[in-house]
């Protein structure tokens, strides 16, 4: 075995190979030659000899195996020596550990082959996002400097309304002052107007004044010859009787003047209301009720019923010709109502008649149009077949009714249903007579059995009379007097019992015989009867003795 | 020195008075003449202004205008006594006009155009109702009651005719008289000359009055224009005084049915309104200035003078042009109907004439 000299060697010199090549002897402690091997690309083929003589000389061919092996082992593959021998070499686990390594080799190639695609890929895409971030800081810085202009305009704008409106006010100010300016002229102007109209009155006054006194005479007209009035009567004084009457005539007048107006007022409102009225009734006619949802339904009931009332009631009371305000106002609101609902109707109406007629129509009203074609095209289908299949029918019972022509199949025919139903009913005679042998067996049967109940009985009776007179003679020596009264009535009792129960047996065949044809068998049961009838009664289902089954198997009979 | 007018109120009630109006020194005086006994009264102080002087329709009543101490007042009388009934002042500057309504109940009295107010009086002096538009400007031109009494269209100097009704007097509406016509339900009838047509044959020598009529006037006819119309439009003078703006002319049809205006800013249209509706019906737009137009008593019939020797007649049938068969030259300034409704009376300066119409339609 070498010597192993640990030599501290440069990591990752490129000089590493030199060293190498002229280290004889393995100076290189391992770990630190072990990265390096991993780091080192492989190495051109002239060098290769160098190099892996680097490792693995003639002198330490058993460590470097013994190191291969290490090595191998931790990392995962198998030992290269033999199993059970220490120092000889698996020469197949060698070459499948070499193999491993060579795959391992090819894999961490792809590998990495993998991860420099990626890592260029994520270089370009990196690239790309670099590129895009860049373009959206321009947008940015664009877009930034677009509503900053923006702003800049919209503050100009609004400084300018602003301005617009200063300018508003004060011409309206302006207005203002002139309107008062104009005003207070006027009033001045007026005021002066009449200083100066006084003014010329008075002149005027003394020019007339002047003028006048400068005539001789006046300038008068005179009139010569009056005309008499053609009724002789002479004028009228101005008394007050006559301005009574012009007054009482121009009341009159005016008078006459508003009774007109309101005539006409009326004649025009008793117009309208009739056209009002009439136009409530024709919207009520209009407004469709069929047509409208149960709740509106239930809404247009009662309002319905209220304007029917209301129509009574403003029929009945224009015959009145009432025109009170509550009255019109009811009119016309109960107008307006009508005419809100009608509108809304007619709105619906059109709303609906414009979706058919635009284009965009709705997916679920064509097809159930298309549907609506193919189901009363199936419908139409159907009908049609059953239209055959009737006729068809109708066909067949012509032809069995038709057919038999001639008497005779007739008749046979007829014969074979007679036949038919009288053979069915000598079945069921058969059958009848059948039971009621059977039933009469049994009573046959019952009435022994009774009887000789009733023989057992009396015997036993007997029996037990003797043993009881027996033990009582036995025991009469110590009780004398006071059983003898009552032991005879048990016996009695038990004895009018039995007499009783066999009576009964008796009677109560009979009204269950004639009940059916079925329950032959007494109603009533006890122990021995029963027992004699599970013996007697051959039909009934084995180990039957309850009465309740009776009537299944009566069912079981008449089926 | 002064002129004086006569009114001879030839009424029944009246046939006993004489009325004479005195206008001297621009003082008006009434003198009341009663012809059967020898009494003579006096009005004091009428008025003397445009329309101060108003006779009801059935002519029982007489309103005149008076001012006194610079106050205005009204006064009623009884035309069949000549007694006075009322006497009340009204809220007036200065007292412009006074019209009865054709019922005889209400007496409408506008003021002064500087001041738009008018006030309705009841035939028993109490008064109805104010109407004002508006302030400063130059109010009321012009007013006319509807034949019914209905209405009272009210011209103004801002170019508008307001219209009140009878039961509330407040404005049912107004009427603008816009410079162009826009609106298409509009009729637009547009006179325009056409060339007089002469056949040389028949030229002769010396030529017949009735063709040397037509050879030197001009035949005028009528089109319909299209609309949007602008008609020809005059902005008065602002620092005249009267100025020539406003509605100066307006007149209800017999029928209650049209109105008929005329805007003085627009001086060659007359504007008929359809009171049915209350809107524009027709635009007759001439070739000179309109002088004056007026309603056929019986029918919606309007004829209107332009100062050319032709007079216009409208109807809703339509309108015509009418050539007066004068010789030289007739410029009719205003025209007058004959109560029957057959014939117009048409004066000119100097002259006038009276036109027949036939029963049936004129074509």
């Amino acid at each position: 075995m070498g010597d192993w000299k640990t030599i501290t060697v440069p990591v990752l010199s490129s000089d590493s190979k030199n060293i190498f090549h002229y280290t004889s002897e393995k100076k290189i402690s391992p770990p630190s030659m072990n990265s390096q091997v991993l780091r080192l690309p492989l190495p051109s083929s002239k060098s290769m000899h160098s190099f892996f003589s680097a490792f693995c000389t003639e002198e330490n061919i058993e460590q470097s195996i013994s190191y291969l092996n290490r090595e191998l082992t931790t990392l995962g593959f198998p030992s290269i020596y033999a199993e059970s021998k220490g120092q000889e070499l698996n020469l197949i686990s060698i070459i499948n550990c070499m193999n491993e390594l060579l795959v391992l080799q090819h894999k961490n190639l792809r590998a990495q082959e993998e991860v420099e695609m990626q890592h260029l890929k994520l270089g370009s895409d990196m690239d790309h996002l670099q590129n895009c971030y860049a373009k959206l800081k321009e947008q940015l810085e664009l877009s930034k400097r677009e509503i900053v202009g923006l702003q800049e305009r919209d503050r100009q704008l609004q400084s300018k309304n602003r301005n617009l409106h200063q300018l508003l006010k004060n011409e309206k100010d302006e207005v203002q002052k002139l309107q008062n300016i104009i005003s207070s002229r006027a009033t001045q102007y007026n005021h002066d107007m009449k200083r100066k109209e006084r003014e010329y009155n008075k002149l005027k006054e003394r020019l007339h004044q002047l003028v006048m006194n400068k005539k001789d005479k006046k300038i008068a007209m005179e009139v010569l010859n009056y005309v008499g009035r053609a009724d002789g009567k002479r004028g009228a004084w101005r008394t007050d009787k006559t301005e009574a009457r012009n007054e009482e005539e121009m009341y009159k007048v005016l008078l006459s003047d508003y009774e007109q107006r309101q005539k006409q007022l009326l004649v025009e409102n008793a117009e309208l209301k009739k056209v009002l009225q009439q136009m409530k009734k024709e919207i009520i006619l209009l407004l469709p009720p069929q047509k409208q949802k149960p709740k509106e339904r239930s809404e247009d009931g009662p309002v319905l019923s209220d304007l029917e009332e209301d129509i009574g009631e403003l029929n009945k009371e224009n015959m009145w010709e009432l025109s009170c305000e509550t009255v019109r106002e009811q009119l016309t609101n109960s107008i307006r109502k009508q005419w809100r609902m009608l509108k809304n109707h007619v709105e619906k109406l059109d709303n609906q008649v414009s979706r058919v007629h635009s284009g965009a129509l709705n997916e679920k009203d064509v097809i159930s149009r298309e549907d609506h074609e193919l189901e009363t095209e199936k419908l139409e289908l159907e009908i049609q077949q059953c239209k055959e299949m009737i006729k068809t029918q109708q066909q067949l019972l012509q032809q069995q009714l038709m057919s038999p022509c001639d008497d005779d199949t007739t008749l046979l025919l007829q014969d074979c249903y007679l036949l038919e139903e009288r053979e069915r009913l000598q079945e069921e005679w058969r059958l009848f007579r059948e039971q009621k042998k059977n039933f009469e067996k049994e009573r046959r049967s019952f009435t022994e059995a009774a009887i000789r109940l009733g023989l057992e009985r009396k015997a036993f009776e007997e029996d037990r009379g003797a043993w009881l007179k027996q033990q009582f003679l036995s025991m009469s020596t110590d009780y004398k007097h006071s059983e003898n009264v009552t032991t005879p009535s048990a016996f009695l009792g038990s004895c009018d019992q039995d007499n009783q129960l066999v009576k009964s047996t008796s009677q109560r065949k009979p009204p269950c015989m004639l009940s059916g044809p079925v329950s032959g068998e007494p109603c009533q049961t006890s122990q021995y009867i029963t027992r004699n009838s599970s013996s007697a009664a051959s039909k009934k289902p084995a180990g039957d003795s309850k009465p309740n089954q009776w009537v299944e198997s009566d069912k079981e009979e008449t089926e | 020195m002064g002129f004086y007018v006569f009114i001879f109120l030839s009424t029944k009630i009246n046939k006993y008075f004489l009325v004479s109006f005195f206008l001297f020194l621009r003082q008006l005086r009434i003198t009341v003449w009663s012809l059967c006994t020898k009494s003579v009264s006096y009005i004091k102080y009428p008025k003397a202004c445009q329309q101060g002087i108003a006779f009801t329709k059935d002519g029982r009543y007489m309103a005149v205008a008076e001012r006194r101490d610079c106050k205005d007042f009204v006064s009623i009388f009884v035309c069949s006594d000549w007694q006075l009934l009322r006497h009340f002042d009204t809220e007036t500057q200065d007292l412009f006009g006074i019209e009865w309504a054709p019922n005889g109940c209400v007496l409408a009295a506008w003021d002064t155009c500087l001041e738009y107010k008018i006030l309705l009086y009841s035939l028993d002096g109490r008064l109805l109702s104010t109407y004002r538009a508006y302030e400063w400007s130059l109010g009321i031109k012009s007013i006319a009651w509807s034949p019914s009494s209905q209405f009272l269209a009210i011209g103004s100097y801002d170019e508008k005719v307001r219209i009140l009704n009878h039961v509330t007097w407040k404005k049912i509406t107004e009427f603008e008289h816009p410079a162009t016509v826009a609106s298409s339900k509009t009729i637009v009838y547009k006179e325009v000359e056409k060339s007089p047509s002469v056949e040389t044959e028949r030229l002769s020598f010396p030529p017949t009055r009735a063709l040397a009529s037509s050879l030197f006037s001009t035949q005028s006819k009528y089109d319909v224009s299209q609309v949007p119309v602008s008609l020809q439009h005059i902005k008065p003078v602002a620092d005249r005084a009267n100025p020539k703006m406003g509605i100066g002319m307006l007149a209800f049809s017999p029928d209650n049915c049209f109105l008929a205006t005329k805007n003085d800013n627009i001086p060659n249209a007359v504007w008929i309104w359809d009171i049915q509706k209350l809107k524009l019906f027709v635009v007759l737009e001439q070739l000179c200035a309109v002088q004056s137009f007026q309603w056929d008593p019986r029918q919606p019939r309007l004829a209107v003078c332009t100062g050319s020797s032709k007079v216009y007649l409208w109807s809703p049938a339509g309108c015509v042009s009418v050539q007066v068969p004068m010789e030289g030259d007739f410029q009719i300034v205003s025209l007058a109907w004959h109560c029957s409704g057959d014939s117009v009376a048409l004066l000119s300066k100097d002259n006038f004439c009276v036109c027949y119409l036939e029963r049936e339609e004129v074509k």
